[in-house]
């Protein structure tokens, strides 16, 4: 079953009727709440409404942030501390935005790994895969852009690192990468220029991102909901309406999720945050630790793990490609790892390196990871952070270029069910080749 | 709407006519579209202003033997370093081992002048500004991905893959220089 069934939206009144025949919007929302969804989704589907709510929760804050913030090099700072200082509850919209990235990336995750297991990036949907990894780039550009604006050191630290990441470019063309520098900086460094310049850029990316997921839903849409089984929705018994059923599913995750949300606001606003950046930014001292945000950190990790500036570089946008890759390197007809054993492991194996490399990230390159001795002037030896995230960068792109494209060639999978109704109601499973006929036999 | 045959006719007649046509109608598009679109894209640049604040002067009178102040030129740090006669022995001594931008200490420093070394702070890897001290070379060390410079600042180990820049500079009078 794909796209949407036959409306079933009968305008009762005559103004929905002169309406429908005009601008059938009404229509569209029916339609949309009327969506056959599988039955069986479990919680890992509602991460999809919740980052709904996180986007229009940033874009709300933001918005009101934007009126008391001002984008000037010698002003932003002090205006962020009048937001929390002075404004009427401006302590509160700054720490739900500030915090409110956070929980964006935490569920974006979530909603990605989910993904990841149950094959939803597999054909048909594949557009909307690939949309979903247009959204999170443009997320991760926001994120970027916004941590700049408070003006603090680590947002000029963060500035000048990620900006620099193009000067490697130099290494391809001399010149060309102090050219885009330049060109990003508005001048020799970062400076108020570039300050602006983001201001301007962050105030902008989050309606793309609302945009992207228009087409998002539109893809999802077509082909419908992947579902734990990832077998596909065969009739109409496999389905519900979204309305009341997955309304009220995802209103309850979202309202746990943002129990959680406001515990960060109310009892933990700095635990994600860096006392780095309550220092007004000066160009002529970098802190002496500096790291991204916690969501930037397994890719930093990767930067950091390679000595070498361009292939440095290389290797970290890199793993972010390898999403974009990721429907046409997985050659498992399966969807569901529910019946895949063994790919079962190495994704979990994967979830746990990126996890490692995450806490790589936040250390210093050379500390300890396990310490087997001291040098003579009592510096110490052994498995340092850098040897432990080469290893770990090594999985993370084995586990794309190498596991998933051998081993849907090579492994075995259980009995894939009919239907994604047998699971439940017990009755014959049957082998993955035959799920073809499954629509004659059911 | 042009008659078919007619247009088939005139086809024969001259074909390349209408390719003509096309061909100048999409050079004349494109020619506006990036005519237009260069405006909107140099705008990033830096602007007149910026581009003006070209030069700085420091009197380095206060800075005593083994200090060294960072001053501020165009946005980006530049250190003056009154160097040891120690830092630079041993600058001097490393002139020919193996490093990833060799460069001889002579060639950082202007004649005469080797206790004063001028540097723009901005590690060559992703443009954090080294700290002075640390490091197994007694120079620089980069805080962000641990790049190691010597007294020299030369790159001797890290991702960076060039020696701190030298900017041009001059000494104006006995205790003054002009960056830029
Ligand atoms: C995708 C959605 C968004 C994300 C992920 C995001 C993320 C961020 C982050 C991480 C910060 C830094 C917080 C801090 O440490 O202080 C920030 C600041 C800011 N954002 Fe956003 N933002 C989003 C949408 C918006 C929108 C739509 C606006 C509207 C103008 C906006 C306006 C601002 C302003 C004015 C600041 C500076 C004040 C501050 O630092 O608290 N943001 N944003
Ligand atoms: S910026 Fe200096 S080592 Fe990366």
């Amino acid at each position: 079953m794909s796209g949407h069934p036959p409306s079933t939206y009968e305008p009762k009144t005559g103004i929905e009727r002169w309406l429908d025949a005009r601008l059938p919007i009404v229509r569209l929302a029916v339609d949309l709440m009327d969506f056959p969804t599988p039955k069986n989704l479990n919680y890992w589907w509602t991460f999809g409404g919740i980052l709904a709510v996180c986007l229009v929760t940033q874009i709300v804050t933001g918005v009101i942030l934007a009126m008391h913030y001002v984008p000037n090099a010698d002003m932003a700072f002090n205006s962020v501390e009048h937001i929390m200082r002075d404004v009427n509850y401006g302590w509160l919209v700054r720490y739900i935005h500030a915090n409110g990235a956070s929980m964006f990336f935490l569920a974006v995750y979530i909603h990605m790994a989910r993904g990841m297991y149950y094959g939803s990036y597999k054909a048909p949907r594949e557009v909307l895969w690939l949309l979903g990894c247009i959204i999170y780039l443009l997320m991760m550009a926001t994120a970027f852009m916004g941590y700049v604006l408070p003006w603090g050191q680590m947002s000029f630290a963060g500035a000048v690192v990620i900006t620099s990441l193009f000067s490697a470019f130099d290494q391809v063309i001399p010149g060309l990468g102090t050219a885009i520098t330049t060109w990003l900086w508005g001048g020799f460094a970062v400076g108020g220029a570039t300050l602006n310049r983001f201001f301007s850029l962050h105030y902008l990316l989050p309606f793309m991102i609302a945009g992207v997921v228009v087409l998002h839903i539109w893809a999802l849409h077509v082909p419908g909901n992947n579902n734990p089984t990832g077998v596909e929705v065969k009739s109409k018994q496999d389905t519900l309406p979204f309305h009341p059923y997955y309304t009220v599913k995802d209103g309850f995750a979202i309202v746990a999720f943002f129990v959680l949300f406001a515990w960060f606001v109310f009892f933990a606003p700095e635990a994600l945050g860096h006392v780095d950046n309550q220092t007004p930014a000066n160009p002529l001292v970098t802190p002496a630790h500096i790291v991204p945000e916690w969501y930037f950190l397994p890719f930093y990790a990767i930067l950091r793990s390679i000595p070498q500036k361009l292939f440095g570089v290389l290797a970290m946008f890199g793993s972010i490609g390898m999403l974009f890759a990721l429907p046409w390197l997985d050659t498992s007809k399966v969807k569901s790892m529910r019946y895949r054993p063994s790919a079962r492991i190495f994704f979990l194996l994967f979830v746990a390196t990126t996890v490692l490399l995450g806490w790589c990230g936040g250390k210093e390159p050379d500390d300890m990871v396990m310490t087997m001795g001291h040098t003579a002037t009592g510096d110490p030896t052994g498995f340092s952070v850098v040897w432990f995230s080469r290893i770990l960068a090594v999985y993370y792109f084995a586990y794309f270029l190498l596991v998933l494209p051998i081993l849907g060639l090579r492994e075995t999978p259980t009995q894939v069910p009919a239907n994604i109704s047998t699971p439940v109601l017990g009755g014959a499973a049957m082998p993955a080749g035959s799920a073809a006929q499954a629509e004659k036999k059911g | 709407m042009v008659d078919t045959a007619n247009a088939e006719s005139h086809l024969k007649d001259d074909p390349s006519r209408r390719d003509f046509i096309h061909i100048a109608a999409v050079t004349g598009a494109v020619g506006g579209v990036a005519a237009l679109a260069w405006p909107l894209v140099d705008q990033m640049n830096p602007s007149g202003d910026t581009l003006a604040l070209a030069t700085v002067e420091y009197d380095f009178s206060k800075v005593a033997l083994g200090q060294q102040v960072s001053i501020n030129w165009r946005g980006k740090p530049v250190f003056i370093r009154h160097r040891t006669p120690a830092e630079i022995a041993k600058a001097v001594a490393d002139d020919h081992a193996a490093m990833p931008d060799p460069q001889t200490d002579e060639a950082r420093v202007k004649p005469g002048k080797a206790d004063w070394l001028v540097l723009v702070g901005v590690c060559t890897h992703l443009g954090c500004v080294p700290g002075f001290g640390g490091g197994e070379y007694g120079g620089w060390l980069c805080p962000c991905h641990g790049s190691v410079y010597d007294t020299s600042g030369r790159i001797r180990h890290g991702p960076a893959p060039k020696n701190l820049a030298v900017p041009d500079y001059a000494f104006t009078g006995p205790t003054k220089v002009k960056i830029g």
